[in-house]
């Protein structure tokens, strides 16, 4: 079994390779100068300064939260990371024509339908290189319909009513360690505004990527929805090789109001260090919905394969009365990886609804925890919520633990919970086997029938890119 | 077609199979019987390549190449097939892709080209007509849910659709009932052909009430301690098994 393994694990990462672009980078280390400093790039309204340094000093205070999530790791210093780095030479840009040639060829690399014919493709992308958004497609089509979609910074400038008014509304800048980091030195990120009773046409999709050495990415997305409004959103990352850690510290709000629909995907792929646990990004986030309104749902899907840390628990506030708050995770771990994922339902409103589905495939020496947490406030009279959480063990080296907390304040409302853990058998492979396909097949398709029922949220084109890296990261985890 | 030389083979540190000799030729079938622990089923898996059995001894020539020598896959790429006693359940897979994959992964292997799912949809549909069945099967997970008789069944429908040279049954008919029995049987019989044979694993001669076989051995501690025609079976029924292993113990 074991040599079939070593020889696959050791596949390369795909998207490894390094931009040879001149960068603009803050000098290492954090302080209330570097704070000024990245606001001043971005020509930030005075109140926005005062929000980064009130973030600033409040995470002086706290300490990193390294002793509750079952991850361990080399604590970070944060004052060898660089906090700001931009592509250099960079004016105003008016179209794509003016984007230096070399990024849009890391973009075509990565497979992102940035350049104009593949705009055609009909997805509205944004994209994030290092800290700064680099050019958000079909803008003007969106407009249209009164929908903003583009750099958080451009919204700071053009928007600053939207984005004061929203910003840190589910998220404070004192909500947790990493939160107020990325508070304090955030640099771009991802803005969505849809104007009330407008569906947006197309899938909306930021894809990150940190290139840069020693530095952080610290992106910021905030997305609203208004008053029966729809959106649907896909984030996708990579970084490339390096044997150093990474950090990426996001935060992600989402508000939807009265009967606003949000659903927000992710497929993250960040670099999960090599063979021997070197490198690889911590991915320390925090996303969190808020159903503000009556009847409005907010849906997340993800698909974590790469990092090698992962810290997240994308929650759901339901606020609302009939408000809908659902989560579906696939995360995989293989070599090394470490992932500490779930996410909270915190049921506010009459009538709440929440679904978790959590499939977590540990493969390697991969460690996976579930953290989950669901909570039904007493005003949430006939709030339910169903959980189901499934591991696959694949190899005898690898780990799968469940976190699960309910807390229940409401007596007419209920809560289900369901949790298997499997193995992948040799039967079963051995069954496909028998049946002429070859291990990696054999293996492939026993996990995506495991993941079935998160895969059928994605959005179909996403399904079948979903599909693949799975295939990928679980490349020779059996023999 | 099949020629097994003095085979031994292990699990563990447990020798089970202690030296079988066995050859088969196409168009015949044959039954191989024997009580529980004689290593029937070991036989069935380890010609199938299971990898929880260790070959120490002894050949295997399938077709003229060292059967011994290929993977599991490869062995089904070459046309033969193990019909599983305990079929293993794949969730969240639906029959239909799962059997069209498998039938594209032989194709492939003999140089032929893939179909699409229009046309496997056609092929199925005759298929399900040897097991008695309606469409509805392949859009079930791979043996999730099913009942025992729903998984033998669903054996002989793999069989039907991926046309082995070379059939091997483990012990096909325990826990089924006997309508189960009789469309399995059917299934079977339907599939043999001039060119094709059939090894049949049971532990009781029901079974070859409806699949008749040429040659029936029978297996006690490892080996083949007897060898005869369909009659033999039904002198095993009449008899039981001790006969034949008080019989091993006194030339042993």
């Amino acid at each position: 079994m074991s040599s079939s393994v070593e020889r696959l694990v050791n596949k390369e990462y795909k998207y490894g390779f390094v931009t040879d672009i001149e960068s603009d980078v803050a000098p290492k280390g954090l302080s209330e100068d570097i704070v000024r400093l990245i606001s001043a790039k971005k020509h930030e309204p005075e109140w926005l300064l005062e929000w980064r340094l009130k973030a600033f000093r409040g995470w002086q205070k706290m300490v990193e939260p390294h002793h509750w999530a079952n991850v361990r790791y080399t604590p970070v210093d944060y004052q060898s990371i660089s906090y700001y780095s931009a592509p250099r030479n960079r004016t105003k840009l008016g179209s794509l024509d003016e984007v230096d040639p070399k990024l849009l060829e890391t973009y075509q690399k990565l497979g992102i339908p940035l350049s104009e014919q593949k705009l055609l493709a009909g997805v509205a992308v944004d994209a994030i290189f290092d800290s700064v958004s680099v050019g958000t497609t079909y803008k003007a089509k969106l407009a249209e319909q009164g929908i903003i979609f583009c750099s958080f910074g451009e919204a700071v400038q053009e928007h600053p009513e939207l984005v004061r008014k929203y910003l840190g509304s589910v998220v404070p800048a004192s909500d947790n360690f990493f939160a107020a980091l990325n508070a304090a030195v955030f640099s771009d990120g991802s803005f969505v505004y849809v104007p009330k009773g407008v569906k947006c046409p197309m899938e909306l999709s930021t894809y990150f990527r940190i290139n840069t050495a020693e530095t952080g990415q610290f992106e910021r997305t905030l997305i609203i929805a208004d008053d029966g409004a729809s959106v649907s959103y896909l984030e996708g990352c990579t970084a490339p090789k390096r044997d150093e850690n990474q950090l990426h510290a996001a935060v992600v709000e989402l508000v939807a109001l009265d009967d606003a629909t949000i659903k927000y995907s992710t497929v993250q792929n960040w670099y999960a260090g090599d063979e021997a646990g070197r490198g690889g990004i911590y991915n320390f986030v925090t996303k969190r919905g808020k159903c503000a309104g009556n009847n409005s749902k907010i849906s997340w899907t993800q698909v974590e394969t790469g990092s090698a840390i992962t810290w997240k628990y994308p929650s759901v506030l339901l606020q609302g009365d009939n408000s809908i708050g659902e989560f579906y995770s696939v995360a995989v771990v293989n070599g090394w990886q470490q992932a500490d994922t779930g996410t909270k339902m915190i049921h506010m409103g009459k009538n709440s609804r929440s679904t978790i589905v959590s499939k977590g495939i540990s493969a390697g020496h991969g460690q996976n925890s579930y953290r989950g947490l669901v909570k039904v406030l007493p005003k949430a009279t006939g709030a339910r919520n169903y959980t189901q959480c499934d591991s696959m063990l694949i190899g005898n080296a690898c780990g799968a633990h469940t976190f699960p907390y309910i807390e229940v304040q409401n007596a007419s409302s209920s809560t289900e919970h369901e949790a298997s853990t499997s193995k992948i058998g040799e039967d079963q492979i051995f069954y496909l086997k028998q049946r002429g396909l070859n291990t990696e097949n054999a293996i492939s398709m026993i996990v995506n029938g495991f993941c079935k029922e998160v895969f059928k949220e994605l959005p179909m084109e996403f399904a079948v890119e979903a599909q693949k890296l799975l295939g990928v990261s679980l490349e020779g985890s059996v023999g | 077609m099949l020629e097994i030389r003095n085979l031994h083979a292990t699990a563990g540190d447990k020798e089970i199979l202690r030296g079988i000799d066995l050859t088969v030729n196409t168009g015949e079938v044959h039954a191989v019987m024997g009580p529980n622990g004689s290593g029937k089923s070991t036989l069935a898996q380890v010609l199938a390549g299971h990898p929880a059995y260790v070959v120490t001894e002894g050949s295997v020539f399938y077709e003229g190449q060292d059967l011994l020598d290929l993977e599991p896959e490869e062995r089904a790429q070459a046309g033969l097939f193990l019909a599983f006693q305990y079929p293993v359940e794949i969730p969240g897979v639906s029959n239909a892709y799962f059997l069209r994959a498998a039938y594209n992964e032989i194709r492939k292997a003999r140089g032929l080209e893939e179909v699409d799912s229009m046309d496997f949809l056609d092929l199925l549909e005759e298929k399900l007509k040897v097991v008695e069945w309606g469409p509805e099967i392949m859009s079930r997970a791979v043996n999730s849910g099913f009942s025992g008789g729903e998984k033998k069944r669903n054996e002989i429908l793999q069989m039907a659709v991926l046309q082995p040279r070379l059939a091997i049954l483990d012990e096909t008919d325990s826990g089924l009932d006997i309508d189960a029995l009789r469309i399995v049987a059917a299934g079977v019989n339907t599939l043999r052909r001039p060119d094709n044979a059939t090894i049949v694993v049971t532990h009781y001669q029901r079974l070859l009430n409806y699949i008749v076989p040429d040659y029936v051995h029978v297996l006690s501690a490892g080996r083949i301690v007897r060898s005869g025609g369909k009659e033999l079976a039904l002198e095993l029924e009449a008899r039981g098994y001790e006969w034949l292993e008080e019989g091993v113990e006194a030339a042993s």
